[in-house]
């Protein structure tokens, strides 16, 4: 009735048969999954994958596409002006915008988790409103508000006095309505993650930290942000690789004005490679998003899967 | 701010506040009411101005009276929109491009997710990083080497894949499918795999096991999934922007920008009229399924 | 109902073998309880019976069948898991009759066997609920009707138990040892609780490390354990070790444990131990029933010592005390509540040795 040590020679020919079975049993199931994600595959290999090489080959080639130039494209941008500007632009556009919307979202987070849970849903619902209406139908409703002639702002400001401000007129100006437009729209976005990552904060650590003596913005500087480090973390660099490559909201805005100083990389490149029929340098304008997208990807990547490990 | 001595034989006499800390509370409320309703303020002035828009003549536009209210409200904008042909037809070309691409996008996401989250097999966790990954790549890095592709492709073949309602149902699915994909691998995988092995031990084959077990229990995960492949491909701008350019192929988001504003002439009434229906369907969804809406959201970075 | 057995199986992850060579037969309508510590193979058996787990080598027979290659649906069995695995769309009538409706049977005969089975497990007014609304003793009780509505030849549970809290965890073994008289399937119970094993089993199955170490029923293994790990894992508390060695004393056989301690032994321990080399590192094992207070008038074969307790533990119908020899490691014993023991107080103890038992240090086995 004891155990038996395991005798090779006596099963052999049983073992046998059983590891060939089992090998076609393993395959059946292999081939299973494989088929089941073989349109994933094909997708991502046909459309994303592909394009994305493609598009670096496209860089190198000269305007009717007839001749390989090199890098020829890349030098040419190098040089103009508008290049260098687009660079600087959409730099600002995306950190300071990301900024602001981590911020209004941290905060307005707060204020909503802070009210009793009956009418957090309500004041949630409202103020997620900004999200979920298309980019492209609101920022027309902004560009209506932000109408040279009919501005409804202006209306409002001229009764104290601030005379009518040129919002998509002048650079400045018009830089600063792409970002509180792209602010607006975005900001919920942090302000539901963070909520929903507050309510995950245990209660208990509060209270120790209150015994301990600490005043709110300790609490928040102890307690709250260390605990929601990888969620900032995570929703910061999705929202600015995102934001970097925005094309909506500028494109019906502004369309890339006043004279070219709201363009971003989306917006030129649709304006040089569509719309004046370059395919290789629009191609080339497009890929210098790459690389800060890669960086951003290879951080995101590492903290999910951080956040998997300790979940 | 009531106040009593405390003799405590034990200890120094202090002063002992009482009731201070419910009144901090009660301000505590007040300001976060008060900041709360700004930013209610904030997120909501657009949307309403478009309804109050939306209810002007033109004439009234026009005479630049008080842009925040309505003083002669008329249905005109409607009537005009939904009576002609053009609105119909981009209400109906960007109907038909959503509900076809959710199927799409369905039909290969659950599959997958299902295998990846459950078939353990050579490749499988570097195919559902890829899967997130892809998620990564925005569309303004692809649309044009994709408009190449498919310029090319019509010129080889003759089949005409540019300025096409329906070649959007082709390249949609590189927005929705790898997030959607995220979202019910994260659901499939909360699934615990005893349910799996109870229902082999009932009888259950593999189809039987994701028809009758998983697709009812991971509901909530589909539904969330379903409402943001939709939301998403509604209001797609840049994609059908650059393969659409015919009036008759256009969507929502591209007709209303294209047709309406003809040259210097805008007609804000109509677009803002234009807008709201545009707007309609995902806040409607939004309105009803508020919390599958969230769902889907905060799926793809919570549950990691 | 069916026999169930097990020969020479194997099963193997990679490079760690988790079974190593099992030999079991289980008789019709016998309750048969695995037990043993965390990762000692008895869930990883339990899944090979239900083919939930591939068989690396050796043969699995159910009825007389080899089931090897037998997927799980063929095999007729029904197993009931750890955290009940309860379908959680599913009504509770819905989650027992799945396996039926799979199989296709008529409606008729499905709510006749459901409403069979609530009844048995008194889950009647239970039927129309979603699990979520159920307590956890509850879903266990549903999770066995799910079982037991299938009529398979072996039932099979893994560790069903572990996730109830101890009041409940009572009822419930009561619950399935009713639920076995009345069906009288083959059964099939995997535990680290020895308590459950004890009281469950027809006959027990103590693992470790992927082997048997002994089968037995409770009361052989109790009394006659023949290895120490099965010595040490069932009863509670454990055993008491310690080391000792065997000498003559004047023509009479003792065991010596320190320098001041020796005990005669009774004539028949004395006469089976009598060939065992006096040089030999032994140890003296005594459950702790077997070391209580000193009477007055011992019987024979129960000897006296004295000794200073470290701390004692009144547990109402009996206090356990510790104590060490020589500052070796903790002894225990059970001694009357009105035995004056107390925290660092010394107290005359004695050790019935007629219970001992006594094993080979180095190989753990009992001689």
């Amino acid at each position: 009735m004891v155990d038996v040590a395991f005798q090779p020679n006596s099963v052999a020919g049983g073992s046998v048969r059983k590891r060939a079975s089992l090998r076609t049993a393993l395959k059946r199931k292999s081939t299973a999954a494989f088929l089941m994600t073989l349109p994933l595959i094909l997708l991502i290999a046909v459309l994303v994958i592909y394009p994305a090489f493609y598009s670096m080959h496209l860089a190198t080639l000269n305007k009717s596409m007839a001749r390989f130039v090199g890098l020829g494209n890349f030098e040419f941008l190098f040089k103009r002006d508008t290049f260098w500007l687009v660079v600087k632009q959409s730099c600002i556009f995306a950190i300071s915008a990301v900024i602001f919307k981590a911020l209004i979202g941290f905060i307005v987070a707060h204020f909503v988790h802070n009210i009793p849970a009956k009418g957090q849903r309500k004041w949630r619902g409202m103020l997620l409103v900004p999200w979920v209406i298309p980019p492209a139908m609101s920022t027309l409703a902004w560009l209506w508000l932000f109408d040279p002639s009919y501005s409804a702002f202006n209306y409002t400001l001229a009764f104290f006095g601030i005379g009518p401000i040129p919002w998509t007129g002048d650079a400045a100006w018009a830089r600063f309505s792409v970002i509180l437009v792209n602010v607006w729209y975005g900001a919920p976005f942090f302000m539901i993650m963070y909520l929903a990552s507050l309510k995950s904060v245990p209660d208990q650590l509060y209270e120790a930290a209150a015994i301990d003596g600490a005043n709110w913005w300790q609490r928040i500087w102890y307690v709250t942000l260390p605990m929601m480090r990888n969620i900032i973390a995570i929703t910061t660099l999705f929202s600015l690789i995102v934001t970097f490559a925005n094309f909506d909201i500028v494109r019906i805005l502004t369309a890339g004005g006043p004279l070219d100083h709201t363009h971003i990389f989306a917006t030129w490149a649709f304006r040089v490679g569509i719309e004046g029929s370059d395919i290789p340098l629009g191609a080339s304008v497009s890929l210098f998003m790459l690389p800060i997208l890669a960086v951003a990807a290879i951080f995101i990547l590492r903290d999910v899967n951080k956040r998997g490990n300790e979940a | 701010m009531t106040s009593t001595v405390v003799i405590d034989k034990a200890a120094p006499t202090r002063a002992v506040k009482y009731g201070s800390m419910s009144r901090d509370r009660t301000w505590a409320l007040r300001w976060s009411y008060f900041f709360l309703t700004l930013f209610a303020i904030f997120s909501l002035v657009p949307p309403l101005y478009m309804v109050i828009t939306s209810l002007k003549s033109s004439a009234e536009i026009s005479a630049a009276t008080n842009p925040w209210w309505v003083f002669h409200p008329t249905l005109s904008n409607y009537i005009e929109l939904l009576t002609r042909n053009q609105f119909l037809r981009f209400f109906l070309n960007s109907a038909m491009v959503s509900i076809f691409v959710v199927t799409i996008t369905m039909l290969i996401s659950v599959p997958a997710a299902f295998a990846l989250a459950r078939m353990r097999f050579w490749g499988s966790a570097t195919l559902a990083t890829g899967v997130f990954l892809t998620y990564l790549v925005p569309d303004t890095l692809l649309f044009i080497p994709l408009f190449k592709m498919f310029a090319a492709f019509g010129d080889w073949t003759g089949i005409q894949l540019i300025n096409r309602w329906y070649v959007l149902l082709i390249i949609y699915p590189t927005l929705t499918v790898p997030f959607c994909t995220w979202i019910m691998i994260g659901y499939f995988a909360s699934i615990p795999k005893e349910l799996d092995e109870a229902a082999i031990i009932d009888g259950a084959s593999w189809f039987q096991t994701l028809t009758r077990i998983f697709i009812p229990v991971a509901l909530p995960g589909i539904i969330a999934a379903t409402i943001f492949a939709f939301t998403q491909s509604w209001a797609q701008f840049l994609y059908p922007l650059v393969f659409t350019t015919s009036t008759d192929q256009l969507v929502l988001p591209v007709g209303i920008i294209t047709t309406l504003i003809k040259g210097d002439v805008f007609a804000w009434g109509q677009i803002m009229t234009g807008a709201l229906l545009g707007a309609a369907p995902p806040l409607i969804i939004y309105a009803f399924l508020m919390d599958y809406y969230i769902a889907g959201l905060t799926a793809g970075a919570t549950k990691g | 109902m069916a026999d169930v057995t097990l020969r020479k199986v194997i099963k193997r992850y990679d490079d760690v073998e988790a079974v190593r060579g099992i030999d079991l037969d289980i008789a019709d309508h016998e309750f048969v309880v695995l037990v043993g510590p965390s990762g000692c193979g008895k869930s990883t058996t339990l899944r090979m019976i239900a083919g939930l787990e591939d068989i690396t080598d050796g043969d699995i027979m159910i009825g007389g069948d080899v089931v090897n290659d037998v997927p799980p649906k063929d095999r007729d069995i029904a197993m009931v898991f750890q955290n009940y695995a309860l379908y959680p769309h599913m009504t509770v009538a819905e989650n027992m009759s799945f396996g039926l409706r799979l199989k296709k049977y008529p409606k008729a005969e499905i709510k006749t066997r459901v409403d069979e089975a609530a009844r048995m497990l008194d889950i009647v007014e239970l039927v129309n609920r979603k699990p979520k609304q159920l307590s956890g003793g509850q879903r266990q009780r549903v999770a066995m009707g799910r079982a037991i509505v299938r009529n398979p030849k072996v039932f099979l549970f893994d560790e069903p138990l572990s996730n109830l809290d101890a009041k409940l965890r009572v009822q419930m073994r009561i619950e399935i040892k009713k639920v076995h008289q009345k069906v009288r399937t083959t059964t099939v119970y995997v535990t680290h609780d020895q308590v459950e094993a004890m009281t469950l089993a027809d006959r027990v199955v103590v693992m470790n490390h992927g082997r048997i170490e002994q089968i037995g029923t409770p009361n052989e293994l109790y009394h006659n354990p023949a290895t120490r790990f099965v010595a040490g894992f069932i009863g509670s508390p454990a055993m008491n070790f310690m080391p000792c060695r065997l000498e003559d004393v004047a023509g009479k056989l003792h065991i010596r444990l320190t320098d001041r301690i020796a005990f005669p032994l009774p004539p028949a321990r004395a006469a089976r131990y009598y060939n065992v080399p006096r040089s030999e590192k032994l140890l003296l094992g005594l459950r702790p029933e077997h070391i209580t207070e000193a009477k007055a008038h011992p019987e024979p074969g129960v000897e006296s010592f004295d000794a200073v307790l470290d701390v004692t533990e009144p547990m109402g119908m009996e206090t356990l005390i510790y104590f060490t020899l020589e500052g070796a490691e903790e002894i225990c014993g059970r001694v009357n509540p009105n035995a004056g023991a107390r925290d660092g107080a010394p107290l005359r103890l004695a050790v019935d040795l007629n219970n001992m038992h006594l094993l080979n240090e180095g190989t753990g086995a009992v001689i």
